[in-house]
């Protein structure tokens, strides 16, 4: 097959299957959505990896080539065109994996839900969207599939649009990416300011010659305009990858199903704000002031958030905070510039993250429904294939050696350690207590979930609806459409660190489309030290991350495994801290307050008093009384209403002809 | 193809005659109302391709002209002719021509007949506008065009419908009044009404402004501008749907069309030095409005809000080329701002039409436009709802959709011009989306809560084609932009230059001086 139909049908297929699964709901029936939505996506992934296999082993050039003209104006020309390099088929891979894997697991999380055809097109639709982001070659087509994830992001969450707090989610969700979309899509007005172009080789070429530009944004004040672009696109990414204080939608979307969780909120859509910044390495790298302010909102976020996992009940909420600071650790590595590190970070993340969210749903189904860790507990007899690969995905997200987390984890800290910039030391200090956090808040979910006696209660005449804590049937392994994914998801939860490190990190894999300023670049200094996977993972037990993410097991195991009740005795003893955290900070409390309840006061202020009041009641209305008034002094033959507009006009007539003559 | 016969001749009077034969039938036959003026706004439609498939896209020249003396004491003639700036508004007019008459099928019981002859006459009329090139005709049009529009709000309308006639009256003719002054100015000095002479004819700055001021007062009514915009939302309110759509989709955009076509080419200095007011004034369009259409309780008037804050991105595309003509010599931005104005305009044109066919859909089943009477339609609804979410998603804007591309090319072209422009510009992001989704989620979304609701029917064949084929062209626009703006190139170009050279006599004799 021609590359260019493979490169071309790589989207197509899932948005055929999309729209088959969709429009085609009642014809196609249930097994007919789900048929058609896997063979799309699984064609997608197969041909994904025969694209990536080509670039390894045949040697296969970057390709870079436009589909079709959307628009010449004004002599731009706005295109829709691939750029497939190793950086794009790795994300295409990753993308199609985690999306093929959660298709299938949906066939058995989703068995009983009246919107099945709905939601399989929906998951369709979103990986041919993720598709044309990681596939774009310009900025244009980069911002629709940009949107386009928001979107099915937007239906996803308000899937059960009954609910009111996942209609209220959703809703959350769209805005807040809006306002990082705001900035994005100055920056990319920036980008065309600066270069005239939107296409990413043009926009790349031309970046050396940026620097030293200056924009005048506040009066006497004239800003580097590299850095005005940069954190634009960055306020862009911000919102997508859910960083501070743009970070509020991501747990609130929860409200959607599992499975969405696990492929949008965890593995691909939110990763497409660090999948960008690493794209535009090349305009990054010119703006140390960028950096350094990426790395700052990166560790905040990653140790901020990590800390409300700890106390967290909703077991998706504390994946969700979980994923929060995961984002945080690849965005303070784009700010030290190791963007391979990043995208390593990502693309681990991605299959040990998804794990733990559909793991999670696997208990989830179990106890019909019940998401509160409080009636949790025990579930490791019932449940042996979901317990075991919680423990491994676990493993890989605290960075235990060998897992595949471990050494992205470790490259990042490592990375921020080499690093010199702006901030460094305080970002090194940050995503290392991180890793204390991290383990603390994993091993704590694996102890309420699984170990421990059951905290729920099993009644065969509960009915449908049953009180918290009260199951009508006894907890049992899911299906086997659930439990494969899981376990296809752990395979590389361990072993896809371990062999790709040389390659992604310090080979020639991502250089082609990352670009590093030789005095920026940490990770060949990380390569001077690096002996290869094993000697890494044998070296982690002298470094000081490795003592700490042991700390966080020890002090899990005591307080949720030894000692139960320390964690209530705690909680009392520190009873502020708690509720900060508890409550997140009182950060939805705040924009509920100031901007939610502050735009609509203001909307109405500029209604009421305004528009209604001052226009139409002083001008509008009050004119038409005046010319009325004034009419009923000079004339009492008839009173019309028309008649009097018809006045006033005649009046403003002569009125205006009287200065016409006044001024010729 | 051109010039053997008079396709815009055709165009106006095709419907019009239609209309007064329709009318002529008696209300007493309503079947064969419908169908005859399916028939003439259908038949309009497909002669109205020819200019798309004929049409000339390397020249800014008049094409399909026709000139005939008309009024000859006066100099007065009947002159027609299009270029890249009417053929796709002429489009949009009689694409709707066909979407109002199936829109009305049903919901119109009395005086069917009366109600299509209107809509049929206001079509030709509206051609008419978008193709005279004499300005007396024009006026003439733009006028007559106003008489069918208040009968339909007048008879078929809402309760408090006399107070919104009179207040578009009030707002509309007086605006024009000072256009009419202008307009017989003109005359009077170059001793022509041809548009095509004004601009070429050259004058003070003082008079200028004067003439500028005149069309602005005239345009920004029409438009609307802020602050000569509340007219809008109490028309829209009491209007019909059909109303409401030709309302939104085409008599808005005769403002943006009288712009390019008159304040730009024929006082383009004066433009110049008011760049900053029509700039401002279109920024306070697209950033307050959004706030207030975001507390709005009654969805068509939200709609009508989201309408003023996306004409504001047109007359902002529009007077961005000042702005960056003013920067100096790099020109680039000036012809995708008004190439994102004119793709604002039609999109817009799509996008509100289709949002008003929305809620008169509701309209005809629960008889309530009140944001609080609905929720959960969704359950009832499901075809309804994924149309419903489309075309308010196309309103905020997203990708793909033709509401993406107007204002993607104006907040580009803004921040050519200046950083803050393109800032304020773009908080229509977030307040589009906020006024657009909060009533998705109040009206589609949710529990369904009272009985009204629960026996919703989903929409028929027809309601499902209407609003089909309007979200074909939305995806159509948004997806493949290239077709429509290769139309306006030419003439954008051209326009370009104009506006870009003094027309000021005092500059012209002094340099023939010398």
């Amino acid at each position: 097959m021609e590359l260019q139909t493979t490169l071309l049908l790589i989207p197509l297929l899932p948005l055929a299957a999309a729209a088959i699964a969709g429009l085609l709901r009642k014809q196609v029936g249930r097994s007919g959505a789900h048929w058609v939505a896997i063979l799309g996506v699984g064609a997608a992934f197969f041909l994904s990896a025969w694209v990536l296999y080509q670039q390894i082993y045949l040697d296969l050039d970057t390709v870079n080539y436009t589909v079709y003209t959307w628009m010449v104006s004004d002599g731009i020309h706005f295109e829709v065109g691939f750029l497939v390099d190793h950086l794009t088929s790795l994300m295409m891979c990753v993308v199609t994996f985690v999306s093929l894997m959660v298709h299938i697991y949906t066939i058995g999380y989703m068995a009983e839900d009246p919107g099945y055809q709905r939601f399989f097109s929906y998951i369709a639709l979103f990986t041919f969207s993720m598709l044309m982001l990681v596939m774009a070659n310009n900025f244009m087509q980069l911002f629709f599939g940009w949107e386009a994830v928001g979107l099915v992001s937007y239906l996803l969450i308000g899937f059960w649009f009954n609910r009111e707090s996942a209609i209220f989610a959703n809703l959350k969700a769209f805005l807040v990416n809006r306002v990082g979309d705001f900035g994005f899509l100055l920056g990319i007005a920036a980008v065309l300011y600066a270069t005239g172009s939107l296409n990413y080789a043009e926009v790349f070429a031309q970046a050396p010659e940026i620097v030293g530009r200056t924009i005048s944004i506040i009066p006497g004040m004239d800003w580097q305009l590299i850095t005005v672009i940069c954190v634009c696109l960055f306020i862009g990414a911000m919102g997508k990858s859910a960083q501070a204080p743009l970070h509020v939608w991501l747990p609130d979307s929860m409200e959607g199903p599992t499975p969405i969780s696990a492929l949008i909120h965890a593995a691909t859509m939110v990763t497409a704000g660090i999948f960008m910044v690493a794209r535009m390495s090349p305009l990054f790298e010119y703006s140390d002031a960028a950096l350094s302010f990426v790395m700052l909102i990166g560790v905040f976020t990653a140790l901020a958030m990590g800390l409300i996992g700890i106390v967290q009940n909703d077991i998706k909420r504390v994946i969700a905070y979980s994923t929060l600071s995961q984002l945080g650790y690849m965005t303070v590595a784009l700010g030290v510039s190791a963007y391979s590190a990043a995208i390593f970070h990502l693309m681990t993340h991605a299959f040990f993250k998804a794990l733990l969210f559909l793991g999670a749903g696997s208990v989830i189904i179990a106890l019909h429904h019940q998401q509160d860790m409080r009636y949790m507990g025990g579930l490791r007899k019932q449940m042996p294939i979901t317990w075991l690969t919680a423990w491994i995905g676990t493993l890989a997200l605290v960075g235990f050696p060998f897992f595949s987390g471990f050494f992205s984890k470790d490259a990042i800290i490592e990375a921020v350690a080499e690093s010199t910039r702006f901030g460094s030391s305080v970002a090194y200090w940050g995503v290392v207590l991180g890793v204390l956090v991290t383990s603390f808040y994993s091993f704590r979910l694996l102890y309420l979930v699984f170990h421990k006696q059951a905290r729920y209660e099993v009644d065969h005449h509960a009915g449908n609806h049953p009180p918290d804590g009260v199951l009508e049937h006894e907890p049992h392994e899911s299906p086997a459409v659930v439990t494969i994914p899981l376990i296809l998801l752990a395979i590389p939860s361990v072993l896809i660190g371990y062999f790709t490190i040389q390659p992604v990190l310090f080979g020639p894999w991502l250089s082609d489309a990352i670009m590093v300023l030789p005095q920026n670049d940490v990770m060949a200094e990380l390569a001077q030290h690096f002996h290869g996977a094993t000697a890494m993972a044998m070296h982690a037990p002298s470094t000081l991350p490795f003592w700490l993410m042991i700390a966080g097991f020890v002090l899990a195991t005591l307080i949720y495994y030894i000692r139960p009740s320390m964690a209530s005795a705690l909680q009392k003893k520190l009873p502020q801290l708690h509720r900060i955290l508890f409550n997140k900070y009182y950060w939805d409390e705040f924009n509920q307050l100031v901007f939610v309840r502050g735009t609509v006061n203001l909307g109405q202020q500029l209604w009421q008093k305004i528009d209604a009041g001052f226009i139409d009641g002083l001008l509008v209305n009050g004119s038409a009384k005046a010319v009325g008034a004034a009419a009923q002094r000079l004339r009492t033959l008839q009173s019309g209403y028309l008649f009097q507009y018809a006045f006033a006009m005649i009046i403003g007539l002569i009125a205006l002809l009287a200065i016409w003559v006044v001024l010729a | 193809m051109e010039g053997n016969w008079p396709l815009l001749s055709l165009l106006i009077w095709l419907p019009i005659i239609g209309g007064c034969i329709v009318a002529a039938l008696g209300s007493q036959r309503a079947a064969q109302s419908r169908l005859l003026a399916l028939i003439v706004s259908g038949l309009t439609f497909v002669l109205s391709l020819d200019l798309f498939t004929a049409f000339k896209r390397d020249t800014a020249q008049m094409q399909f002209v026709e000139n005939q003396p008309w009024i000859e004491n006066f100099n007065i003639n009947y002159f027609l002719g299009v270029d890249g700036f009417s053929v796709p508004l002429i489009l949009l007019t009689t694409f709707f021509g066909v979407l109002v008459v199936l829109s009305a099928w049903e919901s119109i019981r009395n005086r069917v007949n009366q109600y299509m002859a209107a809509f049929l006459i206001m079509e030709g009329l509206m051609v008419g506008v978008f193709s005279a090139l004499d300005g007396f005709l024009f006026y003439v049009f733009f006028e007559a065009m106003l008489i069918p529009m208040f009968l339909v709000i007048g008879m078929w309308g809402g309760p408090r419908r006399v107070y919104a006639t009179i207040k578009f009256f009030l707002y509309t003719f007086l605006g024009s009044v000072f256009m009419l002054i202008g307009l017989i100015y003109l005359y009077v000095q170059s001793g022509s009404w041809s548009i095509m002479d004004w601009h070429a004819y050259p004058l003070t700055l003082n008079v200028q402004t004067w003439l500028f001021l005149g069309f602005l007062a005239a345009f920004s009514v029409k438009i609307p501008m802020w602050p000569v915009h509340t007219w809008l939302p109490d028309a829209h309110v009491e209007a019909p749907t059909g109303g409401s759509v030709i309302l939104a989709a085409i008599m808005l955009k005769i403002g943006g069309y009288g712009f390019i076509r008159f304040s730009l080419p024929i006082t383009p200095d004066a433009s110049m030095t008011l760049d900053w007011l029509i700039i401002l004034l279109s920024l306070i369009a697209v950033v307050y409005i959004g706030f207030v259409a975001l507390v709005q309780q009654d969805m068509k008037k939200l709609i009508a809000y989201s309408s003023i804050s996306h004409m504001g991105f047109v007359t902002l595309g529009l007077f961005i080329a000042f702005a960056i003509f003013q920067h100096g010599p790099d020109t680039k931005g000036a012809a995708l701002g008004i190439e994102g104005a004119m793709v604002q305009m039609v999109s817009h044109g799509f996008i509100s039409g289709a949002l008003f066919l929305c809620v008169g859909v509701l309209y005809d089943r629960m008889h309530s436009r009140m944001i609080h009477d609905y929720g959960g339609v969704a359950n009832t609804m499901p075809w309804f709802a994924m149309f419903a979410v489309f075309f308010f998603m196309a309103n905020a804007g997203l990708p793909g959709t033709s509401g993406f591309v107007g204002e993607f090319m104006v907040i580009l072209a803004a921040f050519q011009a200046n950083f803050w422009y393109a800032f304020l510009a773009a908080i229509t992001l977030i307040l589009g989306a906020a006024y657009s989704l909060w009533l998705v989620k109040r009206v589609i979304f949710g529990e369904v809560d009272n009985k009204e609701v629960a026996e919703l029917q989903d929409i028929n064949w027809r309601e499902a084609l209407i609003l089909g084929v309007l979200a074909v062209a939305v995806l159509l626009v948004g997806l493949w932009p290239a077709p429509l703006v290769d139309l306006m190139h030419s003439s954008v170009a051209e326009l370009l230059v104009h506006i870009n050279q003094s027309k000021l006599p005092v500059a012209g004799a002094a340099a023939a001086g010398l």
